[in-house]
């Protein structure tokens, strides 16, 4: 067996019991007892500042309410109500940033109620009992594609079939549930939740899911377009982006997000080699996750160089805390500009930055560190525009989700505007929907 | 330091906080306890006549009031008087006061409304040594449906009788225990005193039904399905108590009978809020079922450093100070104006004042697109209802607008001079002021 100390990339750094306690749920469930106490801080507030802080909107203060009630399933449709995925957000929302920054108790006393945790809970008594809190309207005949089955595509999907269309998700990948299911730290969705929830969505009824079928290779956007009466993309970022450093494309260099995605498949962690010195290129939760996972996976040291300072970092400072409290080091201020070694990595040399005027450049001092392994999570890119607009380098929409060709809608990350966060995609899946819907049935 | 020491009716006790004669108080065993973490006094629980004792049920005997955190606001019980036997009682009474001479020992009675059973049992309590007695008129449950407890506690009469009795055959200090069951709690307090009662004790439990379970359709404490209304104690009814202890304390038939306060004292404040209405002490019971004998502690380091800080060196500074202070509706200054004012550094922006405002009171809150939230002068009637629900405390307060100044609401000055309801010109019955 290996350790954390055996040099180069290997695997089973770690036993396996040890392994299995690192990727155990980040945040254990709420027992009903934890749940009540934690419900009744919940103030009530008028035309709440979570609810306004919440991308979907959810009516925070009323689900809370119905927790502290007793009843935990009106609980969870009200929060399914406004997003359909309540319970993957309510394991991987930035709440820090979101509803519980907003909440007035984190004004009042630096505490605020815990929304999240108290979401999770309303929401997995539903799923527990595998109840739909939803049926579908009468058939409207009307058959829609959804190319891209994470946040968006699943939230618009559900909708869609709750309205009484028909519909099919095409995915690229092999199972449904996008970055759900690909892209998130294991310990944030545990015992497959990710396919559970799949699964639950689904049970409505009126949603046929096709994998493997890739927007730009096996599916062509102008036969979607001719077989269905709309067409929601939401394709994701599939590419990313280089280091742009001499050394990027030696052994060693890896992208963070097939880390990741590797890691989410496996049924044996012992099997999944990681480096003894990991460096981390970026600063989103891309790079905290890819970071932390390599320490759980047991890499000796691991660093995140992010190039800018801490306060322009993509990851909450909740995530970096999270980091640093695994132990991996937050390098603010370095770039990466060379990666050394003979074939395989062994070494990074960064340089220091400063911010002038608004432009980030190299102060001419470097530094380097041992790095057997190194991910790259500087931001993904769209893999194809479809022909459609872009802005920037995302898909242009106006309206809820309308793109530059009619019958043609598109949200999540692939879309510009919103943060590249599942909860926001889930909105403006259900907003396409919507408008969908309304156009469909002549409304729009 | 403070000196908490009370002399009620002659009897001396360390300080103001005696246990009510309640399940706390049913044995030796939980007097001592009481004793050893200092409480000054107990009414033991209620005696009834020599003989079969009576039974309780064999199922649950309280019900609860649950605020936020399953904090109890409020128990009720169906449970009855001792059920252990009279003898028993009375040495155990006896040892205990013999052991705590320093501390109150009253012992709790209730028999029924004849005057042999009085004259029974008042010789048997005579010779256990305690301090006095406390007539037990105010029970809610089981017993009243015997014709004892609040059965007599709502007859002025009975009560009058009886407690004539006791002090024909009873020569230390005789307390009677009111019930709050009843529409005008002067009149019993009255009918007490015209018996040559040396106090009175007040309030005993409510009639109430704390929920109903709605598997079983039954109320609860639910006794194999079937429920009963029972006493309802704690810091719910502190607010009744208080109400009827001050009608007692101003009404001149009865101003000046000694009180013993009972009713939700749950900490140091309550005791001294009820000792300002007029109580010479205060009696404890639910405070002490929920969190055991040790609160006393708190209870007397509170009162002591209040007293300490207000310069009161006895109970009886402060004893009826808000006595003159409560009045009734028609005597309130209807010149005295007050307009709501938000601290806007201690406001959390929850807005609960504005829903409460906006819901149901005047319209007198403004939101901004920031969630600032400020008071509207010329529609604030300064109802407090904004100050009531507001969860941090002193963010909202009320501010009287000075004799001179135009209250923008009704755009007229506001005076100087105290002015009713009995001279205001919109009351029919308006006396002119002479």
């Amino acid at each position: 067996m290996n350790s954390p100390y055996t040099p180069g990339i290997a695997a089973a750094r770690l036993a396996p019991d040890d392994l299995a306690e690192n990727f155990a749920d980040l945040h254990a469930p709420l027992d009903g007892h934890e749940a009540a106490v934690a419900a009744d801080r919940c103030y009530f507030c008028h035309d709440a500042p979570c609810i306004t802080a919440c991308p979907t909107d959810i009516d925070i203060p009323l689900f809370i309410r119905q927790i502290a009630t007793g009843t935990p399933e009106a609980a969870a449709k009200t929060i399914f109500d406004q997003n359909i995925l309540g319970g993957m957000c309510a394991r991987v929302c930035p709440t820090e940033d979101l509803c519980e920054q907003a909440c007035v108790r984190e004004l009042a006393e630096g505490k605020p109620v815990e929304i999240g945790r108290l979401q999770r809970y309303a929401t997995d008594t539903v799923m527990a009992k595998g109840t739909m809190p939803y049926s579908r309207a009468p058939e409207t005949g009307k058959k829609v594609a959804v190319i891209g089955a994470g946040p968006a595509g699943l939230s618009c999907a559900h909708r869609l079939a709750m309205l009484g269309h028909d519909v099919t998700i095409y995915d690229a990948m092999p199972k449904a549930g996008g970055l759900n299911e690909y892209g998130i730290a294991a310990y944030k969705s545990t015992d497959d939740f990710a396919a559970r929830e799949v699964d639950w969505l689904c049970s409505i009824g009126g949603i046929e899911i096709k994998t493997g079928m890739a927007l730009g290779k096996e599916l062509k956007l102008d036969d979607v377009v001719g077989c269905f009466a709309a067409t929601f993309l939401a394709v994701g970022l599939g590419g990313v982006n280089a280091l742009g450093a001499p050394g990027d494309d030696k052994d060693g260099v890896d992208d963070a997000v097939s880390f990741i995605e590797t890691l989410r498949q496996t049924d044996d962690l012992s099997s999944l080699p990681v480096g003894r010195n990991v460096v981390v290129i970026g600063g989103g939760m891309t790079a905290v996750d890819a970071a932390v996972q390599s320490k759980l996976l047991g890499a000796d040291t691991v660093t995140i160089a992010y190039r800018r300072g801490r306060d322009a970092m993509g990851a909450s400072r909740y995530e970096q805390d999270l980091a640093a409290s695994h132990g991996v080091k937050l390098l603010f201020n370095a770039m990466p500009i060379a990666i050394h070694g003979n074939g395989s990595a062994v070494e990074i040399e960064l340089e220091r930055t400063e911010t002038t005027d608004g432009t980030l450049k190299g102060t001419g001092e470097t530094l380097r560190l041992p790095a057997d392994q190194v991910f790259r999570a500087i931001g993904q890119t769209l893999t194809t525009d479809a022909g459609l607009d872009l802005d920037g380098r995302k898909i242009a929409v106006t309206g809820a989700g309308r793109t530059s060709r009619a019958g043609v809608w598109a949200g999540g990350d692939c879309a510009a505007g919103g943060d590249d966060l599942t909860v926001t995609a889930v909105a403006e899946g259900r907003d396409a929907a919507m408008d969908i819907h309304a156009t469909l049935m002549g409304d729009g | 330091m403070a000196d908490l020491t009370t002399d009620f009716l002659g009897i001396k006790s360390p300080n103001p906080f005696w246990l009510a004669s309640a399940p706390p108080t049913d044995k030796e065993y939980n007097v001592r306890r009481a004793f050893e973490a200092g409480w000054g006094g107990v009414v033991w629980k209620t005696l009834g006549s020599e003989g079969p004792p009576v039974v309780n049920v064999n199922g649950p005997r309280y019900g609860v009031v649950y605020g936020a955190d399953r904090r109890v606001l409020g128990i009720n019980n169906i449970e009855l008087i001792t059920d252990r036997d009279l003898y028993t009682n009375l040495e155990e009474i006896k040892r205990v006061k013999a052991d705590y001479p320093d501390r109150a020992v009253i012992v709790s009675i209730m028999v029924p409304c004849e005057e042999e059973a009085w004259k029974a049992i008042l010789p048997l309590v005579e010779d256990t040594g305690a301090d006095g007695i406390e007539l037990n008129f105010g029970c809610p449950h089981g017993m009243s449906e015997r014709g004892m407890g609040a059965a007599v506690g709502q007859v002025p009469e009975y009560i009058e009788m009886v407690t004539r009795w006791c002090k024909q055959y009873y020569s230390k200090p005789v307390i009677v225990k009111l019930t709050p069951n009843i529409t005008d709690i002067r009149k019993p307090a009255a009918a007490a005193k015209r018996g040559g009662a040396d106090a009175v004790s007040l309030i005993n439990t409510i009639n109430s039904i704390t929920s109903v379970n709605l598997d079983t359709m039954s109320p609860e404490p639910s006794i194999d399905g079937k429920g009963t209304h029972g006493g309802y104690c704690g810091p719910a009814v502190k607010p009744i108590a208080m109400s009827m202890v001050s009608e007692i304390a101003r009404d001149p038939d009865t101003a000046g009978l000694p009180i013993s306060g009972i009713g939700g004292v749950t900490t140091w404040r309550d005791a001294a809020e009820f000792i300002t209405l007029g109580c010479g002490n205060v009696q404890v019971c639910t405070a002490a079922m929920t969190y055991g004998f040790k609160i006393v502690q708190e209870m007397i380091s509170g009162l002591s450093q209040w007293m300490d800080e207000k310069g009161h060196t006895s109970i009886q500074d402060f004893m009826g100070a808000a006595v003159p202070n409560t009045t009734d509706w028609q005597y309130l200054n209807l010149n005295y104006v007050a307009k709501a004012k938000i601290d806007q550094d201690a406001c959390i922006s929850c807005g609960r004042c504005y829903a409460a405002c906006e819901d149901t009171s005047h319209q007198a809150i403004a939101m901004s697109e920031d969630r600032t939230f400020s008071v509207i002068d010329e529609e604030c009637v300064a109802c407090n209802l904004c100050v009531d629900v507001c969860p941090v405390e002193n963010c909202i307060s009320m501010v009287a607008l000075e004799p001179g100044t135009i209250d923008p609401r009704t755009g007229k000055t506001v005076q100087k001079d105290y002015a009713n309801w009995t001279t205001h010109p919109n009351n029919p019955a308006a006396q002119a002021a002479e």
